[in-house]
């Protein structure tokens, strides 16, 4: 999701918005030292993949819950939805609240 | 990393029936899912909140809702951000390691409850990013209770026994709420938090057992941290302007004066126990109610506090702002790593095609 | 391995690697609440905490050897600056971000080659204690230089920055490879005994500098070699220079002559531990 980033080198300070956009959100599983599959735990900020997974380990196995770690970048992941079965409702495409990635707060809302 | 050395003091006198109840409402939030909707009347947002399942992301639900649960969510992610202030104060001095040991983890697991409040908080369409600019900016709030300083030792183990108490209290309901990644949230940091409050219980035991200058120490932190402990559970019933909403929409489970309630009747025993007064000549049982009467907490310097002039406020969030500016370079360099990275790669690619 | 050779653990060794751990916890712990990310927060707390477990298990264990009662908190608390057994790197203040994952790169690095070590040697209750520390060490090591590849090839900024606190902080590191006991130790500043003034040993290895002149450095050249194996790749792929070895080779935290930044250091971290004596907490 987030458009490919030019190389920074320019000196002082990077506009800190594009740079907080290059954080971009990662989803954590983690796979508990007796169970058989991973689980979503929640999610985290990082620039990298090799740092997401570090922070992750930080964030997320603090007590040693967990052995085996995946990190995935919240833009990579493809949902279904939510009420398959349910006929009653709109069908997915037309679903105003979608992943937080893809969300773009619309103007004129007013602040929280 | 370190024991739960207990072998001084007994647990908190009430303190497994908050666990439990974190156990409960887990066990429910399982048994929920399993739950069918029942008939086709109303929205689906609706039926879900009747039948007490929860409500996921991508589930519709109204504007108001979500705004109420992002706000909500927020502040409560910037209390645990803000919160680490006046306890880290006290790391570099405590006066022993194994106090140390233990403030460290404490105050990281803190900042472990702010980012898994913002992720809950992320997956209503809102990013981390925006969050902290309306906490620096001022536009969203923070619990009021950090706005104090921590003056002495004591005031660590009166921050644990005290306010996390009280957060425990209102955490532990919001177990329940209506939203499934704040209800799976809430349970993770209960579990978490209940450790803290037994530590700053057993930090006051000790000081209350030990020289007559701790036992003073101990006693002067509760004095000045008991009636803002009350008041962080809101203002009365009668003057809360969010409360109905946040009632039918079973983000909030119980008012305001009942959980100040509760939490009283679970503080006077825990205060005997330790053998400190709580400032209140007021304080009895009440036999008809079962409950204790109390003197309630000044409301007035509550909404002075949350309006911007407490004895911290300025502090607090001038820390925040800096580490924040200060920090930026920082995050500019790891941004700029990746994308050199990502570049690179593609050029990787290029070559080999 | 274990158990067939005489234990010759001495005080001063346990000491010296106690007070490297709990000092650089010290500092780390300065950044709770003001790290550049909040994930970063829980990392630098983390790695602290980790340090100030391995400085307890040593304390406690120097107070063992050294029969006179005293426990972790003791020595921790009650040590006068003259007493501590630190390296100089450990007790320099954290300064920006840069300086701060320099000094943790350069003092894991080492850390985790002499607790690799200790994990074979005879001492058992050492090796216990090292074999912890070797897993831990190697992932502050990690994180270090997550950090420093990325400040030293992020922005101008950044690669300034990682650049000016590597050259800051080098000249503290041959301290860090130097064995925790000296095998020979020196009179204090300005005394130069007979015989040693300016002359290279014959035992020890030198390091050059620009004019031509043998300087010596005291650092064990095994532990060197290694330490320098693992530091090296890690700044070349920050794009970062490696200073050349001169002439200021700052040392003395091994007899107790530190720089004037410890006893601040120890000030906060004592206060009010003496403020009560005797008392429990």
């Amino acid at each position: 999701m987030t458009a490919p980033q030019e190389s920074r080198t320019a000196p002082g300070r990077t506009d800190d918005a594009a740079a907080a956009a290059s954080w971009p959100l990662w989803e954590v599983f983690v796979r508990p030292r007796r169970g058989l599959a991973h689980v979503h735990v929640g999610s985290l900020h990082a620039a990298d993949a090799a740092t997401a997974l570090h922070h992750a380990r930080d964030l997320y196995t603090r007590r040693q819950e967990g052995v085996s770690i995946w990190v995935v970048p919240s833009a990579q992941i493809t949902a279904s939805s939510p009420d398959e079965k349910d006929a009653f409702f709109d069908p997915a495409a037309d679903k105003i609240y979608r992943h937080p990635t893809f969300y773009q707060v619309p103007e004129g809302v007013p602040h929280l | 990393m370190y024991g739960n050395d207990f072998g001084v003091s007994d647990e908190p006198p009430g303190s497994d029936g908050l666990l439990q109840q974190v156990e409960a409402a887990e066990a429910d939030l399982r048994a929920a899912a399993d739950r069918t909707l029942s008939g086709s009347e109303g929205s689906y947002f609706d039926r879900v909140i009747a039948v007490d399942q929860r409500i996921e992301p991508r589930d519709e639900m109204p504007e108001g809702y979500r705004r109420t649960l992002i706000r909500q969510i927020a502040q409560h992610a910037h209390s645990e951000i803000i919160g680490m202030q006046p306890e880290a104060n006290w790391i570099t001095r405590a006066p022993s390691l194994k106090r140390k040991a233990i403030l460290l983890a404490k105050v990281q697991d803190e900042a472990g409850h702010g980012l898994y409040l913002y992720s809950a908080a992320e997956t209503l369409g809102v990013s981390r990013e925006e969050l902290v600019d309306r906490l620096l900016s001022g536009k969203q709030k923070y619990s009021s209770i950090f706005n104090y300083p921590t003056l002495t030792w004591a005031d660590v183990g009166a921050i644990g026994w005290l306010v996390d108490g009280a957060a425990i209290v209102n955490q532990v309901a919001l177990c329940r709420c209506s939203y499934g990644p704040y209800a799976r949230a809430m349970i993770r940091i209960c579990k978490e938090e209940s450790f803290h409050q037994r530590q700053g219980f057993e930090i006051l035991w000790v000081l209350s057992r030990g020289t007559p200058a701790q036992k003073q120490m101990a006693q002067d932190a509760v004095n000045r941290w008991w009636y803002p402990s009350l008041a962080m559970f809101g203002p009365p019933d009668s003057e809360s302007t969010h409360s109905a909403q946040s009632m039918a929409w079973k983000i909030k489970r119980f008012s305001n004066d009942e959980l100040r309630q509760k939490f009283v009747d679970m503080c006077v025993p825990q205060a005997e126990a330790l053998g400190l007064t709580l400032p209140d000549p007021d304080l009895r049982w009440n036999e008809e109610r079962g409950s204790y009467d109390f003197t309630p907490p000044d409301y007035r310097e509550l909404m002075r506090v949350i309006s911007g002039d407490g004895p911290c406020n300025r502090q607090r969030m001038e820390h925040r702002r800096r580490a924040h500016e200060e920090g930026a370079w920082v995050r500019a360099a790891a941004a700029a790593y990746a994308a050199k990275q990502r570049q690179r790669q593609r050029e990787r690619e290029r070559v080999a095609a | 391995m274990t158990g067939t050779a005489p234990v010759t653990t001495t005080f001063e060794e346990v000491l010296g690697l106690g007070d490297d751990a709990l000092i650089a916890a010290q500092r780390l712990s300065e950044w709770c609440a003001r790290a550049p990310e909040m994930e970063e927060d829980i990392a630098l707390a983390n790695i602290a905490l980790d340090q100030l477990g391995a400085a307890r298990l040593l304390l406690t264990y120097a107070g063992e050897l050294e029969g006179a009662g005293r426990d972790e908190d003791a020595l921790a608390y009650l040590r006068d600056d003259r007493e501590f057994r630190n390296v100089l790197l450990v007790e320099l203040p954290n300064g920006d971000f840069a300086v701060t994952m320099a000094k943790l790169l350069f003092l894991a690095a080492c850390q985790v080659h002499r607790y690799r070590a200790l994990a074979e040697g005879p001492d058992e209750r050492l090796a216990g204690i090292a074999a912890k520390a070797v897993k831990e060490c190697t992932y502050h090591l990690e994180h270090a230089a997550l950090w420093t590849v990325r400040l030293g090839d992020g922005t101008e900024e950044s690669h300034a920055r990682m650049q000016r606190a590597v050259d800051e902080i080098w000249p503290y590191t041959h301290e860090l490879c130097e064995p925790v006991v000296d095998p020979d130790p020196r009179p204090p500043f300005g005394l130069a005994a007979p015989g040693h003034a300016g002359a290279a040993r014959s035992d020890a290895a030198t390091a050059a500098s620009g004019d031509g002149a043998v300087r010596p450095t005291r650092a064990d050249p095994q532990l060197r070699a290694a330490w320098l194996a693992t530091v090296e790749p890690v700044l070349a792929e920050a794009t970062l220079t490696i200073p050349p070895d001169g002439a200021y080779l700052p040392r003395g935290g091994r007899q107790g002559l530190h720089t004037e930044h410890l006893s601040y250091l120890l000030a906060e971290m004592q206060v009010l531990h003496r403020a009560h004596p005797g008392a429990r907490w």
